[in-house]
């Protein structure tokens, strides 16, 4: 177990190498951030000026090693448009992206097993070919689209719903704004969430579907239902368990994913978040802010598939942890 | 115990009344992107200018029909040629409670010689001389009649409040472009609003100063609480829905609704912001032939691109200027007869045409990249074949400094307000020394057109200066130095009830001072 962690931590550190390699390395081709810091009618000699303050012309090798020093320090450089460490930023902007993820988290969790149960045992009601078909259209059209689609319905044309922003947040643990402490907060996360929920909930509908049917037809189950056992707990408590197996595995992944979805999500929304963030940076060139996004996504990526792992070795006993840190 | 009863009785009445009578009023914008930072002089660009008239004053601002008007200078009078003296205000007071002095203009006058952005504009400045409290001379170098354009730029700073050092020991007056300094996070100024809390990216709130000066305006805002909102569609939906009361900008796709929607207006106004082509001669030998600058102008179809592209959303263009500009000319007619450009191809020797590169914004000006897509297919009907690509503007700019195509878009505002603007920056001689021609990535160059700018940059004299830029101007369409399109248009939401008609000008500041809001 613990070889398996020092293994992880290695490949963390690894992985996150790379992407700050790479983020450096397209940094060039980003745009030039003096556009952005300038306006349009400063000289080109002045320009200059700010881009040897700024380090910009030296050497990539030269401006990399930089980098990688003062990253060791805990120092991902100075973001060009918030005046303030990168690191800081997105730590800052990461609890209304964490709380978007959850609210989707919750609806997909919420959802995806009662509906994905209830199409694996009556497949052919009118309601479960409602389902499937309202997954199908769910999974085809693109997050922004549902998201635009979503504001105008509930927010334009009904006005129950706020349009945009976080709202009423309150500051919980020190740093942390919440959304989930005001009616007004909840009000604004509900569409949010549901847009971002868009994509992965039916995916999981299907695949719970697609599971618990195969579970359905195993020679235990048809046991089970000769021996007499009430329905319900052959579906939740024997059929569901070896369902979930696959699901958390493609859950774990999807989270990470989530994240990245947040990007379209927050844009549409207005939502303070570190997608929305990083939108703006990539357009504002603000190349020190992209490059420690990058690395903190790495990082949550490789920290849920960590604990993905850990959990799969806590419902599936044959999978060996220590052995696979050997 | 009766007469106590009604007394509280009364008591609470008046409290309930006079709790009406100072309900605040609340506006809510929406932009779409916030100012950079809350220092006026860090970057020169629309959303600092929008601040700096919230937070601050202009000595002299425009109106809607781009006159002056006087705002902390109550008056002024030209001495010399090159001296203009200005006249204070009085009892204007900052944000901290310090009063405005005429060292405060120049301590600001300094400053704003230092600042990379703003200097430019002040290059041919000199000095602010103090004379007394109140009254104080701005000195050029040479005779300029830019002045008063230039001193709508002058916005005093506290400096005082400015003055000294923080507590980790920076200059307060530090002048930072990129980091932390105490000016771009701390604000005194002489404005209608105080900046009360703010988080970048997310939201600014401004709060009624409660000591401004100009108690004529029948502005009755007390708070706006101004949130970017990037996505066009998001941002019109937060007007309709009612939870903003002012947006800008509105899209093209969106001005029916904003304006058939009950409870919204839309506002629109011409801009002064053209959108041209530029024609590299350096990269195409056949652009040095006046006669095929000429042809692309004339298979150019502005209206129509106006018209189709950015649904009447702007004004059909043939020159740089703008209507209420010195050097427009309103002869000068947009050009469009396929015929005649492919005679003129032919003429030129070019009937079976040729191949250019063209790049254009995709991010940058109003519908830039569908612009770029329909001048690339009228320029096919007389055999130019155009190989288009377009960027997001990060990577564009980076691109135009290179002259990396034949053809490329430029949209230009001058900062000036002035026409002579357009020339030095747009189609003047390229010369590193002067910067002259800067964003000339047509290497056009007419020394006579060269010397009718520099006459006209000393020339005090309104009537003679004008003549001077239309002549400009002229020549420049004659000669088809470039391919004008058409002045964006600007566009405004409100909800009803939000005044915001009277505040808006061409210059896209609108002057929340004075915004009434029917309670």
């Amino acid at each position: 177990m613990l070889a398996y962690l020092v293994k992880r931590v290695f490949q963390a550190i690894a992985v996150m190498l790379v992407i700050s390699l790479v983020g450096f390395a397209i940094q060039d081709n980003l745009g030039d951030p003096l556009r952005e810091l300038v306006g349009q009618s400063v000289s080109e000699e002045v320009r200059q000026e700010l881009r040897d303050e700024l380090g910009l012309n030296d050497s990539f090798l030269k401006q990399y090693t930089r980098f990688l020093g003062n990253a060791l320090q805990g120092d991902l450089g100075t973001s060009y448009f918030f005046k303030e460490p990168a690191l800081d930023v997105i730590l800052k902007k990461l609890p209304a992206t964490l709380e978007l993820v959850l609210g989707a988290t919750l609806i997909i969790v919420g959802l995806s097993v009662p509906l994905g149960v209830y199409t694996a045992i009556k497949p052919n009601t009118i309601l479960s070919r409602l389902i499937m078909g309202i997954s199908i259209v769910g999974i085809s059209i693109p997050v922004f689209l549902t998201a635009i689609l979503m504001i105008f319905v509930f927010s334009v044309e009904f006005g129950w719903l706020p349009s945009y922003g976080r709202g009423d947040v309150v500051t919980v643990f020190g740093h942390w704004d919440t959304n989930f402490a005001t009616l007004d907060g909840w009000a604004h996360i509900l569409l949010p969430s549901l847009a971002l929920a868009s994509i992965m909930l039916p995916l999981f509908v299907r695949l719970i579907r697609a599971e618990m049917m195969e579970v359905l037809q195993s020679e235990y189950v048809k046991y089970a239902k000769a021996k007499g056992i009430r329905p319900f707990r052959i579906y939740f408590v024997h059929a569901l368990k070896n369902t979930l197996l696959p699901v958390i595995t493609v859950g774990g992944v999807q989270i990470g994913t989530m994240v990245a979805y947040t990007i379209l999500t927050e844009t549409v929304f207005q939502w303070p978040g570190m997608g929305f963030m990083f939108l703006e940076a990539v357009n504002r060139v603000d190349t020190p802010l992209i490059v420690a996004y990058l690395i903190v996504v790495g990082f949550i990526f490789v920290l849920t598939n960590t604990v993905v792992d850990l959990i799969y070795g806590l419902v599936n006993p044959t999978v060996n942890l220590a052995r696979m840190g050997a | 115990m009766n007469k106590l009863i009604r007394i509280a009785a009364a008591g609470v009445m008046t409290a309930a009344l006079s709790t009406v009578a100072q309900a605040e009023v609340t506006v809510k914008v929406a932009y779409d992107a916030d100012p950079v930072s809350l220092d006026p002089h860090e970057q020169l660009s629309g959303g600092t200018l929008q601040l700096s008239h919230m937070v601050f004053d202009p000595l002299v601002r425009w109106t809607q029909d781009l006159q002056f008007e006087a705002r902390l200078a109550q008056s002024w009078e030209q001495i010399d040629a090159t001296t203009t003296r200005f006249h204070l205000r009085d009892g204007v007071k900052f944000h901290s409670g310090n009063e405005l002095t005429a060292a405060d203009v120049e301590w600001t006058f300094d400053r704003l010689k230092e600042s990379p952005d703003f200097k430019g504009i002040f290059s041919l400045f000199t000095d602010v001389k103090v004379i007394d409290e109140d009254t104080f001379d701005l000195i050029t170098s040479e005779p300029y009649p830019l002045v008063l354009h230039t001193a709508t730029y002058i916005f005093p700073m506290d400096s005082k409040f400015y003055t000294g050092t923080t507590d980790d020991g920076k200059d307060k007056a530090e002048l930072v472009k990129h980091g932390d300094s105490f000016a771009s996070r701390n604000v005194s100024g002489t404005g209608p609003f105080t900046v009360s809390e703010r988080e970048q990216g997310v939201k600014v709130v401004f709060d009624r100063f409660g000591g401004y000066w100009d108690t004529a305006t029948k502005g009755n805002v007390d708070k706006i609480v101004l949130t970017p909102i990037k996505e066009d569609p998001t941002r019109v939906a937060a007007l309709l829905s009612g939870d903003v009361d002012f947006i800008a900008p509105v899209p093209p796709t969106d001005l029916k609704r904003v304006e058939e929607n009950d409870g919204t207006n839309l506002i629109t106004m011409p801009g002064t912001r053209i959108i041209t082509f530029q024609m590299n001669q350096n990269r195409v030998e056949a652009f040095k032939d006046a006669r095929v600058r000429q042809a692309i102008d004339y298979a150019v179809n502005n209206a129509g691109i106006v018209d189709r592209i950015m649904r009447g959303f702007g004004t059909v263009g043939a020159q740089a200027s703008p209507a209420g500009y010195l050097g427009h000319d309103p002869a000068l007619a947009p050009r469009f007869d396929v015929e005649k450009a492919k005679t003129l191809m032919a003429e030129a020797g070019y009937a079976d045409g040729f191949e250019v590169t063209m790049m254009a914004p995709n991010n940058r000006y109003v519908n830039d990249d569908k612009i770029a897509q329909a001048v690339a297919s009228m320029l096919s009907k007389i055999n130019i074949k155009v190989d288009l690509q377009t960027m997001p503007k990060a990577q564009y700019w980076p691109k135009f400094d290179e002259r990396a195509a034949d053809m490329m878009m430029i949209g230009w505002h001058s900062d000036t307000e002035d026409s002579a603007n357009f020339h030095q920056f747009l189609s003047a001689c390229p010369d590193e020394a002067t910067g002259n021609g800067q964003y000339n990535s047509g290497n056009y160059c007419n020394a006579e057109a060269d010397a009718l700018m520099n006459a006209s940059n000393s020339e005090t004299d309104a009537g003679k200066r004008g003549a001077m830029l239309q002549k400009l101007e002229g020549i420049l369409y004659e000669e088809a130095a470039f391919i004008p399109l058409h002045w964006q248009n600007l566009a405004w939401g409100a909800r009803k009830g939000v005044h915001a008609e009277a505040i808006v000008n061409a210059l896209n500041f609108p002057y929340f001072g004075d915004l009434v809001v029917d309670k």
